[in-house]
């Protein structure tokens, strides 16, 4: 009889995930794949055979693909010869999945942190954006589509730098 | 990009291909936009929404087949896509009256979607989100060039107008989606006659279909301009097929 954690997971499964999670963001390196909250599964279905299944933030996200062959490379590293990442949609990714640990890299990083309430969508939610730079909470927007599709670009009137903004949904 | 494996059932095959075919095309117009921009942020706007259209039409056309054998290999009459989104970019208020027309619409369409029982749930309820921001960037560039200077408002008028024989075809019957086509146009036109009043624009009152192939997108009839579009869609993968970056 296996033990398993809480989740249902195996120790090695436990340490399987741990390996895959810690797996940066290619595009935003500062947040791991666990804190970004793209992880939905790690499950070892027979030796030497691990599937994973992972979520895309915004369903035409080209870092999805480097994502997974990150994902298949440290596993293969760690000795796991038959990888598979599988891209599952529902339920939806929300900003709301990203850890309080992740919110904080991004502010440090530059990148104001979603509100809470993304699966609400665009509508302002009426707490006002604060600038990572500054910690003024009198910014504006530039642009509703910035760097990448996942972040607004903004401006803070007190500092005058323009930041970005990881916008809910 | 994933592959359905399951086989789907033919009505949901044709849906499939119509939302696949309107989300490819109007990613290929919107990346038009790039280089030509009126500024850099709307330029990057673009490019973005049409990667948000680009990542469902994977997802759709991978439950028909091969996403690459049907983009790029299919002829004009095998697309089913509707007329709208193959329109050409005109001015900037043109590519703004397209969006809005087709954002609302799809927004509206995916929320009801996304709670039935169809193989198209998944990716409506991640759609719908994306979308909102794409409807949302579209109301408020409508805002602000119908409400704007007399030039901009002149322009967004005239944008409005002609493409608005376009949207009837929105509202005709997909595969056997379980959707009110009926309640869906009034929802739109309750949402778009909104927007536009706000703008201070005026609703257009003419047909919402034009001569004889207006409105027949979705048989496979489309406009002389998306020929010349697919063609430079095309023409690298037919030219060098197999090729890679």
């Amino acid at each position: 009889m296996v033990t398993t954690t809480p989740a249902g997971r195996t120790p090695v499964e436990e340490e399987l995930r741990r390996l895959a999670g810690s797996v940066p963001d290619p595009e935003l390196p500062v947040v791991t794949l666990e804190e970004l909250g793209v992880l939905r599964d790690v499950r070892m279905p027979a030796p030497g055979r691990v599937e994973v299944e992972l979520t895309p933030t915004y369903t035409g996200c080209p870092a999805i693909e480097a994502m997974s062959s990150d994902i298949e490379r440290v596993l293969h590293d760690h000795g796991i010869p038959d990888v598979e990442v599988r891209t599952v949609l529902s339920p939806a990714w929300s900003t709301d999945a990203i850890s309080a640990e992740g919110r904080r890299k991004l502010e440090e990083h530059g990148v104001a942190p979603p509100r809470p309430g993304g699966s609400r969508g665009p509508v302002p939610v009426g707490l006002s954006v604060r600038c990572p730079h500054c910690g003024s909470t009198d910014t504006e927007l530039l642009s509703r589509f910035s760097s990448t599709a996942c972040k607004a670009l903004r401006r803070c009137v007190s500092c005058r730098e323009p930041f970005d903004h990881f916008k809910e949904l | 990009m994933e592959t359905g494996t399951a086989p789907i059932r033919p009505a949901d095959r044709t849906a499939a291909l119509a939302l696949g075919d309107d989300a490819l095309v109007l990613a290929q117009r919107l990346g038009e936009w790039a280089g030509h921009g009126p500024v850099l942020e709307e330029e990057v706007a673009l490019a973005n929404i049409a990667l948000d259209l680009l990542g469902q039409a994977r997802h759709l056309l991978s439950l028909v087949g091969n996403e690459d054998e049907l983009a790029y290999l299919r002829e004009e009459r095998e697309f089913r896509n509707c007329q709208l989104v193959e329109q050409p970019n005109g001015d900037f208020a043109h590519t703004i009256a397209r969006q809005l027309y087709f954002s609302t619409y799809q927004e509206l369409l995916h929320n009801r979607l996304a709670r039935t029982g169809t193989p198209f749930a998944p990716l409506s309820a991640k759609a719908v989100k994306e979308i909102a921001y794409h409807r949302d960037h579209a109301e408020h560039w409508t805002l602000r060039l119908g409400d704007g200077t007399p030039e901009s408002r002149e322009r967004m008028q005239r944008a409005t107008d002609a493409l608005w024989r376009y949207t009837g075809e929105l509202f005709e019957p997909v595969g056997e989606l379980p959707v009110d086509w009926t309640e869906l146009n009034d929802s739109w036109l309750a949402s778009v006659t909104s927007v536009l009043e706000r703008a201070t624009l005026t609703v257009p009152e003419g047909p919402r279909r034009g001569a004889w192939t207006a409105g027949a997108g979705r048989e496979g009839l489309h406009t002389e301009p998306f020929g010349r579009m697919l063609a430079e869609m095309q023409h690298l993968h037919r030219s060098h097929p197999g090729a890679s970056w």
